[in-house]
């Protein structure tokens, strides 16, 4: 059952190379390749119908790829090897939960699931849900279900962890309580894969991210470099004729010389002169623009 | 590390506690069948004939509803609220999962017949059941039969709202056919092959040879015949059909 290189630690988390999906007439996935590195938060990032939610699915064993090749933790997920699923954790999108039973007893019950579970308290905590313990899950609030959902997903004390749409629904003060969860559960090693159709979201966790559109990649890298390379650069002024003027360009040197010397020349200044690298959003907006 | 029986009885555990805190699962389980005994009883007071057709004809009815319907209840309203798909990302073995449910669902029809059975001797004047092999081989059959019917009645089922529409759809006409059916010569003979056809009928039957008339199990073997064929097309639909997750059309 174990493939050979399953204990291998250095090799990435999760390796995916020309997956696809097809839903009979629907290609939901059309040839991604991603590789997760040990250890780092990926982010995929996307508009809805992407195929986020799809490929992430695929990767933890719930879907049937069409074809590729799809390694998660030197497993192959469509074989939904019971040893896999006690090193990931899964987040859901949509995930219910008993309703009649606690989270200190859902917690246990799913610590019991795993050879090495972590303590029960300590995922409380982590969860920051000690003062609702012994509370019926029924009567939990949207926020503190969702904080159970990491909690159970967390309790196995896995080495990689899914999240599917994280925060999706809510508010910002949860949302930034939720930010501070991911990065602690990166300070304690974990790889973590994260989909979000949230930019600030991919550039707040993600160490890398990959924008995905129409079941394609269409850029990879870390956030802030993103989109780094060619025609990048914005360059804003005024005209001398008052406009505002935005030109982009991959050689700012060249167009700031040409702009301040005509403007010396003239005996004029370039008012309101700016040179701004693209963000996220900037190459997110243009990547999945409609042509 | 657990393995797969530590598992099945932990989630066996957790499947009891959940039963007894949801009252309104209890109710119907438990209180409803006995009111009915308890009704058929004060109406059919002083007439021995009768009251022996209705605890055996009970009995049968708990094991349906102990199993087929709180199944096929319980299957739509965990695929619909997401917890089966959580359950299929964790590492407990499907074989443990569905051993939990299904020994939480024995265990409910154990308690119910216990009660009529009892119940019986106390106050239907009955006695003690003649054959308890037969009693508990035709428990044991039925409730294999109709959990695994009430699983693939599950995959049928589109929604939560819309369960006890089709749980009555079928609970109710059953229980009706097979009851009327039930020892009286003057019903209409297709209605009769109807009944004979379901598995509740013979199920009745046999808890009826057991509990009151004295025939044996060879006596009945027909009737347990049907019951066990259900139960293998119940057990392959419910394998083969089973579903996880919500459809989202």
């Amino acid at each position: 059952m174990r493939d050979d290189w399953a204990v291998n630690e250095t090799a990435p988390a999760i390796e995916v190379h020309a997956l696809t999906k097809r839903y009979g007439e629907y290609e939901a996935v059309r040839g991604i390749d991603i590789t997760v590195r040990r250890g780092e938060v990926f982010g995929l990032l996307g508009p809805n119908g992407a195929g986020k939610t799809t490929t992430v699915e695929i990767l933890e064993g719930y879907r049937q790829r069409s074809g590729g090749e799809v390694s998660v933790l030197g497993f192959d997920p469509a074989r939904r090897s019971i040893e896999l699923r006690r090193r990931i954790g899964i987040v859901l999108q949509s995930g219910g939960i008993y309703s009649h039973v606690t989270p200190r007893e859902l917690l246990r019950h799913w610590a019991g699931f795993y050879p090495h579970p972590r303590s029960v308290e300590e995922v409380l905590k982590l969860a920051g849900l000690e003062d609702r313990a012994d509370v019926r899950s029924r009567k939990l609030s949207g926020g503190q279900l969702r904080r159970l959902d990491f909690a159970l997903a967390l309790v196995g004390d896995p080495e990689l962890m899914f999240l599917d749409e994280p925060t999706t629904g809510f508010d910002p003060a949860a949302r930034h309580a939720a930010w501070e969860t991911v990065r602690s559960l990166r300070d304690l090693g974990k790889t973590i894969l994260l989909t979000t159709h949230y930019l600030d979201e991919a550039q707040e966790l993600a160490d890398r991210v990959a924008i995905v559109k129409d079941g394609r990649v269409l850029a990879i890298g870390p956030p802030r470099e993103l989109g780094v390379g060619g025609s990048h650069y914005r360059v804003a002024y005024r005209d001398r004729h008052g406009e505002l003027v935005e030109q982009q360009t991959d050689d700012p040197t060249r167009l700031l010389h040409e702009l301040t010397a005509e403007a010396l020349a003239r005996g004029e200044r370039v008012e309101e002169l700016s040179v701004g690298r693209p963000t996220l959003e900037d190459v997110y907006l243009e990547l999945t623009a409609d042509a | 590390m657990p393995d797969a029986l530590t598992l099945t009885w932990r989630q066996y555990r957790l499947e009891r506690r959940m039963f007894w805190r949801n009252p309104s699962a209890a109710f119907f389980n438990f209180v409803l069948p006995l009111l009915f005994l308890c009704g058929g009883g004060v109406i059919l007071e002083g007439n021995q004939h009768d009251l022996n057709l209705l605890v055996p004809a009970i009995a049968g009815m708990s094991v349906m509803s102990t199993t087929f319907t709180a199944l096929a209840y319980n299957i739509v309203f965990l695929r619909e609220r997401g917890v089966l798909k959580r359950i299929r990302g964790a590492p407990l073995p499907t074989s443990s999962y569905f051993g939990g449910v299904a020994a939480n669902a024995v265990t409910n029809t154990a308690l119910q017949i216990a009660i009529i059975v009892l119940a019986g001797r106390v106050f239907f004047g009955i006695g003690w059941p003649a054959h308890w092999d037969e009693l508990i081989v035709f428990v044991l059959v039925g409730v294999v039969c109709f959990a695994a019917l009430g699983v693939s009645f599950a995959h049928v089922i589109p929604n939560f709202e819309s369960t006890a529409a089709y749980v009555n759809a079928v609970f109710l006409p059953v229980v009706f056919v097979s009851f009327f059916v039930f020892e009286n010569k003057s019903a209409p003979t297709f209605l009769r092959n109807i009944a004979e056809a379901l598995p509740l009928k013979p199920l009745i039957d046999g808890l009826y040879g057991a509990m009151v008339t004295g025939k044996g199990l060879s006596h009945n073997l027909d009737a347990l015949a049907v019951i066990g064929l259900w139960g293998v097309l119940g057990l392959y639909f419910a394998v083969r059909g089973f579903s996880w997750e919500q459809s989202r059309i």
